[in-house]
Formats: structure tokens, sequence, C-alpha cells
């Protein structure tokens, strides 16, 4: 190797000037040896997008080995060179015309081939599709465009390719045309052009053929340069899938990709599932100045006039232009696994930033992505296709994909992979009638989640009903049942009849379980507080309570700190003798000794306290969907 | 009419490469993002600081192969001042002191035992299931296979026969029993993308990319096997102009990647980035 590469002697210019900067993705498809590497050998020698002396080197190759010069060798040379070993993956070539960039994506035929085609394709623009004129259409013809709709690639120009073994015949071409034309139909497809070339010999690749001047439409390079990005999603309603929430200084800032439409400041956006609304104050672009717009594509972070509670995968929309909220809904699935995909397992369904677990409810058809026919079976195996339906087992926000692809497709993971991905082809609105007596799993499944009961104890003015109400703010934002079952209000009317002795308090306690065992049933999330200031007094409750989730908060500050706060005036009351029995002043309160989240309310900000509590609701809730088999 | 991911190329890759850094940190448990100095890693912690909004929320790794030029140490402590980065400097100290090094050994040998071995100590030792890395489709063969979001093992192995599939936006976001995942938002970017976005930005850079005596660094590594190419462009503007017309790949000034046939290959695999 020599020491010093020559870089300023090279004339040639390889990046001229070009109108658009982005690169174009473009896959091309088509049966076997219907003219593929030819096509693209012939295409990156046209317009000039090869290696220095590459051509020079082929050709000497072909004439050492008395073979005759193929552009298809140039394509495999090229490749050889450019996989060393890696062969099993999907292959990018780039070139490009006075217009644009482009990176070819050649799907490998043989292994592994939806994967490949999957990754490959979900990526490209627009696909050219060869057809040898000789042959006709034949199954690969079809399977491939069947799989460019499922993929959602919608700009195709089919290529009838080897037009000089048919001497340029216009009726054998026309005969394709309406051929293939139905058939793209029935997948809802359309070709832009059916364009006749003959690869070989360029004609029509770059250059029009002066032996076929019945074509009056464009070569192929101008039919890649009329194709457009097709990814300005700007005047389609907005839907932006929230990244994460940073709270790095004082702002509190939502970020996420706009994946459709545009958000600008003084927006009212609506965050689904969830249905909590509130304004975009401004942008926060560092460095700045903040941005005035974010459109499709763009990275976006803002901050909110009114902060309302957001996490991560809810969907941010325009409340005028909702996406759907719900669990269930028919979807077409390619499936790469190598387990087969079965009813009644448990996935992780990812649909942009939402991550939630799901089931295949129902397997409704299976199809060979080869074939395209139908197979009989219980399991979907790998490679092939199928309609079913899924249930997630909480609301999730989706269009269909018929009507915004880019929040009506999701990917299916297992143990940590991405085997799957799908389109949606029909909500399914929540089951309404069964039959017998609505049972807990029922209600468990429209909910969403397991009931539970969160038990909040403490001496009065410790902050049990602060926490408690935003940790019911946190789960009604986040879609689950949940009710407040709260000392004070009980003591107005149900327990109205009750005094402060320890009788009397035992009573409270056992009634205010019973009210929140009543919830749990319902299938809720029951926040109770009361101070319950005997051990003897909860452990019959959580006893009581038993067969449902089970979670004490110990909310804990120093007497001295709560009776500082005396929010009702209450301990100044106990200390004049005014109230007896006092909890704390006049009557003892028994700590618990084995809470399951013990807050001091002292030492953390109301916010740590809430996320405690949530997170051990989670665990919880999380170990009872485990346990629970839908 | 502002510049936007849909009227602008680089805007576009910059607005798609934030993307990427606030998936990863969204989704790992802890991330690091080593740092070579070099104009593609200068331009991650940029893309980085823009993602979340002025100062990026986990550490950098330097590893230190001590065969760094001088101008790239001088360079380490201003950009860490202008960044209000939190670094890390690992060198492979025992290599060092077993005497491994160019003068004695061959380069695919020294860039084993002098970046890889110390950066998967350094994961060992931290514990990160994420690295960010600024390597880029177009710069060599084997990085054109290369995916978003790309599984490690704990051996630092990737399995280059059987990647994840990747659509969607959606990315294998679970690293391996105790492997990691790199991440790599710079994965559609072009040397002249690269170029380019630093003009705009103004992003700080070392100089030695810039003719001195009609030689410059075109791309830069341990100074005994990065070798300068024969250039005028003495600064930002005539790089660009000198790319444009260049059909001399990047890492040519790398002898590394020139041993064997395979020697990128080999050594990707087994860890290098």
């Amino acid at each position: 190797m020599s020491q010093t590469s020559k870089i300023s002697s090279v004339q040639k210019s390889v990046q001229p000037d070009i109108e658009d900067m982005r690169k174009m993705h473009v896959v091309v498809v088509g049966h076997v040896d219907h003219g593929k590497s030819t096509f693209v050998g012939r295409l990156l020698h046209e317009t000039d997008s090869l290696p220095n002396g590459k051509l020079e080197q082929v050709r000497k190759n072909c004439a050492a080995e008395g073979m005759e010069f193929e552009y298809a060798f140039l394509l495999d040379a090229l490749l050889e060179e450019q996989e060393q070993n890696i062969t099993i993956d999907t292959t990018r070539i780039f070139f490009r015309t006075t217009k644009r960039a482009y990176a070819i994506i050649d799907a490998p035929g043989h292994k592994e081939f939806l994967k490949n085609m999957v990754t490959g394709a979900a990526s490209a623009s627009a696909a050219l599709l060869l057809i040898d004129a000789n042959e006709g259409v034949m199954d690969q013809s079809r399977r491939h465009a069947f799989l460019l709709s499922l993929l959602g690639v919608k700009q195709l120009v089919v290529l009838v390719n080897k037009m000089d073994l048919i001497k340029h015949d216009q009726s054998t071409y026309e005969k394709i045309k309406v051929e293939y034309t139905a058939f793209l139909k029935s997948l809802g497809l359309t070709a832009v052009h059916f364009i006749p070339i003959a690869a070989k010999h360029g004609e029509n690749v770059v250059q029009r053929s002066d032996k076929m001047s019945w074509w009056k439409g464009p070569t192929v390079a101008e039919a890649l340069d009329n194709f457009n990005h097709e990814d300005d999603l700007t005047g389609l309603p907005l839907r932006m899938p929230v990244s994460d929430i940073y709270r790095f200084d004082h702002r509190r800032i939502i970020a996420g990709r706009v994946e459709a439409g545009a958000i600008r400041p003084g927006d009212e956006l609506i965050f689904q599932p969830g249905g909590r609304r509130s304004t975009v104050r401004t942008f926060e672009d560092w460095p700045g100045p903040s941005r005035e717009v974010a459109g499709t594509g763009d990275s976006a972070n803002f901050s909110l006039s009114e902060q309302i509670f957001v996490e991560r995968g809810q969907v941010a929309a325009h409340p005028n232009q909702q996406p759907r909220v719900g669990r269930e809904f028919r979807a077409r699935i390619f499936w790469l696994g190598k387990e087969p995909l079965q009813p009644n397992k448990t996935y992780r369904l990812r649909l942009l930033t939402q991550n939630v677990e799901a089931v295949i409810a129902k397997i409704e058809k299976i199809t060979d992505a080869s074939s395209l026919e139908s197979i009989e079976a219980s399991t979907v195996p790998r490679d092939t296709i199928c309609e079913v339906i899924v249930r997630a087992t909480r609301p999730i926000a989706f269009d269909l994909h018929s009507e915004c692809a880019i929040t009506g497709r999701f990917a299916l993971e297992d143990k940590g992979r991405i085997n799957g991905g799908g389109i949606i082809l029909d909500s399914i609105s929540e089951k309404t009638s069964g039959e017998g007596k609505v049972t807990a799993a029922e209600r468990t499944a429209r909910a969403g989640h397991s009931p539970a009961v969160i038990w909040f104890t403490g001496l009065s003015g410790s902050g049990k009903s602060t926490i408690a109400e935003l940790v019911e703010r946190r789960l009604f934002d986040a879609g689950k049942k949940v009710f407040r079952v709260d000392g004070d209000d009980l003591r107005t009317a149900l327990n109205r009849d009750l005094g402060f002795s320890a009788t009397d308090r035992a009573e409270s306690v056992r009634r205010a379980s019973a009210v929140a065992g009543l919830f749990a049933n319902a299938g809720h999330i029951a926040l109770v507080t009361l101070i319950a200031p005997l051990a003897a007094d909860r452990a019959k409750a959580r006893a009581a309570l038993a067969n449902h989730a089970f979670i004490e908060v110990f909310v804990d500050a120093p007497l001295e700190v709560c009776e500082s706060r005396d929010v009702k005036g209450l301990y100044a009351k106990a200390r004049r003798g005014e109230i007896p029995e006092f909890t704390g002043i006049s009557s003892p309160y028994e700590a618990p000794e084995a809470p399951e989240v013990h807050i001091r309310t002292d030492k953390l900000s109301t916010t740590q306290a809430v996320e405690l509590v949530i997170n051990a609701l989670d665990k919880i809730l999380q170990s009872k969907a485990e346990d629970w088999e839908v | 009419m502002s510049r936007n991911a849909q009227n602008d190329h680089l805007t576009r890759l910059e607005q798609t490469s934030i993307h990427i850094f606030r998936e990863a940190f969204a989704n790992f448990r802890s991330v690091c993002m080593p740092w070579s100095m070099g104009k593609d890693s200068n331009v991650l912690i940029w893309l980085a600081r823009k993602a979340f909004c002025g100062k990026i929320p986990f550490p950098l790794l330097h590893i230190d192969t001590t065969y760094e030029f001088p101008e790239m140490y001088e360079f380490r402590e201003k950009a860490k001042e202008i960044h209000g980065i939190d670094l890390i400097v690992r060198i492979n100290e025992d290599a060092i002191r077993r005497g491994i090094g160019y003068a004695t050994h061959d380069p695919v040998t020294v860039t084993h035992e002098l970046k890889t071995v110390p950066l998967k100590a350094a994961i060992d030792e931290f514990k990160w299931d994420a690295l960010v890395t600024g390597i880029r489709r177009d710069e060599d063969p084997t990085r054109a296979k290369e995916r978003w979001f790309s599984p490690r093992s704990a051996e630092g192995v990737w399995d280059y026969k059987d990647q994840p599939p990747e659509f969607w936006g959606q990315f294998a976001s679970t690293a391996p029993e105790g492997g990691h995942v790199r991440v790599q938002p710079l994965l559609e970017w072009t040397e002249l993308d690269i170029w380019e976005y630093i003009r705009r930005e103004n992003i700080p850079n070392p100089t030695l990319y810039f003719a001195r005596n009609g030689k410059r660094f075109r791309s830069l590594g341990c100074h005994p096997i990065t070798h300068p190419v024969d250039s005028p462009a003495s600064n930002i503007d005539e790089v660009i102009e000198e790319l444009k017309l260049t059909r001399v790949s990047e890492r040519a000034g790398r002898a590394q990647d020139h041993v064997g046939r395979n020697s990128m290959q080999a050594l990707r695999a087994k860890g290098f980035m």
C-alpha cells in the first residue's frame, strides 16, 4: 500500500451538484433470471457510478476466461468485493443521476428471504419490478408485489425486460401489462409505468431505444427521477409518539418525532391513550433560537402550558383528529420468528413508541409468502403471512393502515427479538355481550389491568391525601380505573355514627376495607387514605382483602413535622384538649413494621413519593398479569 | 421558511440521528458514548446535545491508545470544556507493560489490544448496555451492513450473519444477556454530509484535517499507522470541494484496514467499532 493516497489528481467528478441531496432508497425485485443483476449493472455503468477501472477489469477477466462479457458479472464482481464474507443480508448499491443520489436495495433471493426483504424494502420509497418479456408473469413476480403491498411501498414501476428477445414486439408487452395490472389491482397496487426495456443493451434504461419508437413514456432513469420521497406526511393529521420526558433542569420537556402532520406553539394537544390535554408553550431547541414549527420527520422537544401527566408511548394529536384507542384489531402479519407464532401466547406489541403485551386471539388465515397459497395450520410458521386478531392487554393508540400507514403498523417481539410485523386492517370494538355471570377476569380484561388496593396509613398531616391524589391522577391519565376511598369522606357519611374510641376506630377500618373491596371487585384500583393507627386493625383489613393485590403505604413524617403543617388545624385543637383521643397526641400510632412502600415525606419530594407508589403498583400488577393467562 | 426534515437534506439526517439518540436513551438502562475526537465523533456530541437540550445525560469514553497525535490531546481538553462533557479515559496499561506497540507488533494486534480490549474492560466495569458509535454505512463494506441498533454478545462479537430485522422505526432494543447494543446515529450520513454539517453548525474539530505543507488527514487514528493524503485543502470549504471530486476511499490512510483482505471484518467481528 502506498503511504500517500492521491486525491487531488482525480479529475472526474463523481459527486456533481445535484438538485436533491436526499438519497432515495429503491428496491429492485422480480422473478429469478428476469434480469435484475444485468439491469443494475447496466444502470450503474450508464449513470457513471462505477469505481474507476471496474468495467475494464471485468471485461479483461471475461476475455481471459473466454467468456462473453455480461453486465451481470459487473454486479457480481462489485458485490463479491463489497460483501467479503458477509453474504446473508440486504445489499446496498449507490448511484446517482443529475437529480439525486439513490441506494439500490437488492433483496437476495433465497435464504431468509422474507427477513431481508422486509429490512431492505421497508426503508424503500419506491420499487422496480422486472418481468421477463419472453417468460411473462411468474410466481415471484406475484409474491414480490404482494410483499410490497404489505410493506407499504406504493411507488412501483414495472420493467418489462428482454424486449430484444421478442423482437421488441408491442403486443406481447401489452399482454403482460394487462395481465399484471389486473393482479396488482387485486393487491391495491398500481404501477406508475410499465417500461419496455432491454437491460443487456441499455435500451430505455438511461438511453432511449430507437428500436421501440412506439414507447412514448420515460426511460427508467427518468421514471426514477419522477418518484417522490413519499414521506412528507405534513398534510396528514398530527401523530407524534412521545419518546421521553426530560427533566434535566427546571424545564419539563416532551420529546418525540413528528411522524405525520405538524406541531406549532399554541396548539392544543391530546395525549392518547389517556386523553389528557394541554397546550404547546414553546419549542425548547438547543442552541436556539427555537423553531416555530416541527413537521413530519422532525424530532420535536417542547414544553406545555399546563403540566399534565405524559408518558413514553402516548401519541400526541390534535383533539379534532385523534387516533383510535382500543385493545383489539384485525391485522395482516408477516412472521419471521424461528419459533412459530402461536395463538394465546403473550408477545410484546411495539407500535411507534408504544410497547404493550398482546396476544394473538385468533388466526384467521395463513398464506405462504412464496406461493400465496393458503396453509392449514394452528400456528404460523416462519416466512408466512397471516391474518389474525390481535388483543393487547391495555389500550393503545393507532390508526388503520389505510388511514395513516405510519400509525397503522406494528412489530411483534418475543424474548427481546423482533420476530414479525403487521398492518392494521380493522379495529374491533370491545365485546359488549357475553354469557352468564360477569366474571372478575372479564372485568380485568375490560379494564386492561388487575384491580388492587393501595392503603395509605400515617399520622394526620403526614401527606396521605396529597400523595394519593397525585397517584390517582397518574393512574387515571394512564387509562386505569381508579378511585380514592378517603377517610374524611367516609366519616361524613358512612361512618357518621363512629367516634374515635378504639372500638369505633376498628369499625371504621373494617368499613373502609369493605368499601375498598367493593371497588376492587368492580375492577378498580382503590386508594384508601385512613390513619388506621393500630397494627391489628390494619392486619385484619389486609386479610379481608387477601384476594386482591394489596399495597400498604406508610406515609411517614415525624409528629413535629405533621404538627407544624397542621393543614386542618386539628393538632392545635387536640393540644387544647378539644379533640379527645387524637392520634399522635392523646392516642397511639403503631407504625407499620413491613409496609410495601415506606415514604418519608419530610425527606422525599411528592414526585418521588408518587414514583415509589407507582413502581410498587406496576410490579404487583405485572406479576398478576403474568398469573392471569388470557 | 426555516429548515426542516422535509426541505433540507442535512436537517433530515440531523433530526433522524436525534431520534435515534432519544430512542436509545429511553430504551437502555445505561448508555455510554465512546469518543475518538475525530470529526464523526464530534458531530455525535453536537447531535447528542441537540437531542438532550444542551447537556449530554451520559458519560463519554476515550480509549487512549497512547498513540494519539499530540494535537488530539490538546483538542480533548478544549472540547471537554466547550461541551461540558463527563469524560472517562481508559488505557490498557497491562498491554503497554507487556510491550505491545506499533514498533514491535502488527496494526491488527495493536488495535485489538489497545482499543478493543480496554473497551471491553470498560463495558464490564461500568455495565453499559448501550454504546453510541459514529460509524457510517459509506465508510467500509462491512459497515454498510450495519443496523441502527446492533446487538453485541457478552464477548463483544457481532453476529453479522443473523442480524435482527429492522423496520418501521422498531429497533433491537434489548441487549443480549451480558452483552450490549451498538447504537449508530450516523449510519446514513456520508463523509461529505459530515463536513457540510460541521460547516453549517460550526462544530469544533482538530486542525489535523486541514492541509499543512500539501498534506492533510482525512481520517484520524493512531499516529504510527495513520497517513496523510496529498491535498491542498486547508479549510472546510476546500475540504468539501475536494470530497465532491474524490473517488479514493476515506479510510485508505488507515493501515489496520488493509493488512489482509478481510482485516476490517475480522476486527469488527471481535468488537472493534
